[in-house]
This record gives C-alpha cells, sequence and structure tokens, in this order.
C-alpha cells in the first residue's frame, strides 16, 4: 500500500510518502495506526494522538474501523486549515 | 466547477465568465479570503499551502455537489489556491449563482465553512521565530456543523 503524510506529520516523520506491504494481521485503520506507531519515537510522536489525526483511503475520509487492504492509498494527516 | 491552482485569479473576470449568458440568474454571491499578516500576536511575512493532490479536488467537488443539492444554484465556482502567498494575496474564491439572493448567500457561506474543515489544506506561516503549521480552529467545526442540524 501507499503511505502518505502531510503538513506537521510529515516533518515529524521526515517522509511524505512510503510503499508498505501489508503487515500480518493488520486490517482496519486503528491496527495499521498501531503498527505504525509501533515502528519508533519519530512515528510515535506524530502519529499517537489519534483526536489530532484524520485518515483517507483511496482519497475519502474514513473512521478507524475502515477496512485497508494491499492496493489502498492510505493518508494520514492533522486537521485542515485551507480558506 | 472547482479549480486547484498555484496562480492568482481574476474575481471580476470569473464571475463574469461564470454567468455570462446565464439570464435566469438575479443574484450573485462571492466570498474572497486573502492572507492576512498577523496571526494573534505573531507578524506573518509569508505563508505556504501545501494541498494532497487529488483528493482535494474530490473533496471540493464532494461539497460543491452537496450545495448543489441543498440549493437551487445555477451556477458556482470554487478557486482555491496552493503554494507560497504574501500578505494581501487571494487565497480562495467561492461564487454562487442563483434566481434569488437567499439561497446564493446562504449556499456561498455553507461551501466555504464546509470547505474550511474538510477540503485537504494546511498553512504553514512564516513568523519572525521561524515556520509555524497553524492548528485547526474549533471555531470552524462550529461554523460548519449548523449546516447539519437543518
Amino acid at each position: 500500500m501507499k503511505l502518505l503524510y502531510f503538513a506537521h506529520l510529515r516533518d515529524k516523520i521526515g517522509i511524505a510518502e512510503e510503499q508498505l506491504d501489508l503487515p500480518r494481521g493488520v486490517g482496519d485503520v486503528a491496527a495499521l495506526l498501531d503498527h505504525l506507531t509501533g515502528r519508533g519515537p519519530k512515528f510515535a510522536g506524530a502519529l499517537g494522538n489519534r483526536k489530532t489525526l484524520r485518515v483517507a483511503v483511496n482519497q475519502t475520509y474514513v473512521g478507524w474501523d475502515h477496512p485497508v487492504r494491499q492496493g489502498d492509498e492510505v493518508a494520514i494527516f492533522p486537521p485542515v486549515t485551507g480558506g | 466547477m472547482i479549480r486547484v491552482q498555484r496562480e492568482d485569479f481574476d474575481v471580476g473576470a470569473e464571475i463574469e465568465a461564470l454567468t455570462r449568458g446565464q439570464t435566469g440568474i438575479g443574484g450573485v454571491a462571492s466570498f474572497v479570503g486573502l492572507m492576512r499578516d498577523i496571526a494573534g500576536d505573531k507578524k506573518i511575512g509569508a505563508m505556504t499551502l501545501e494541498h494532497y493532490p487529488g483528493m482535494t479536488e474530490r473533496e471540493l467537488e464532494r461539497i460543491e455537489a452537496e450545495a448543489r443539492r441543498r440549493w437551487p444554484l445555477i451556477a458556482s465556482l470554487v478557486i482555491h489556491r496552493y503554494g507560497r502567498m504574501l500578505p494581501g494575496d487571494r487565497i480562495v474564491l467561492v461564487v454562487t449563482a442563483s434566481a434569488h439572493r437567499a439561497a446564493a448567500f446562504e449556499a456561498c457561506e455553507f461551501l466555504m465553512d464546509y470547505l474550511k474543515t474538510k477540503a485537504p489544506f494546511w498553512k504553514q506561516e512564516e513568523t519572525p521565530e521561524g515556520a509555524r503549521w497553524v492548528a485547526a480552529e474549533a471555531s470552524d467545526d462550529k461554523a460548519a456543523e449548523r449546516w447539519t442540524k437543518e
């Protein structure tokens, strides 16, 4: 799957995007976030507080229980501030 | 119609192009968002708007379709810029046209409220102390929520 990070999450993590082989047992957004925060302090710092995260799967906003699959584009970003 | 672009826009020309020949239109409402040079007590020298290409367009189209479902609009336009901007620069334009003014006013406000909470843009301000990402405002969520109560 393709993972995208935006705004201050990208700054904290240090990359804008990456390819990830969906780990065994990761079936939804919540499990994916658990997996990512377990990678180390940079990821835990950026993605640890879910209240400040928004997630889009294939460019549509989703909730924590939305399924994720190998071919998906998953974007993780802070609340938006346009307009 | 929606557009996401780096370039500036000409408000008068956009309204003219959107409404030309559509003689059923009785009222046009528009909103132009500008870049301020002050945020709280901080002087802002410039601002960079980042966005999520692809999803930004999809969200703006979805929001526009929702406005057109709720109000009898004859024409509508949303332009949102990205990239680096200076104080006074135009950031966003919303234009709504209808037979009567109420629909145009309300839809214009709805579009701005929804765009601010849904369209994937992020502002980074350049202050004398360095760059900082703008935090989302709870008041923007409140402004968008009032449209869900109807």
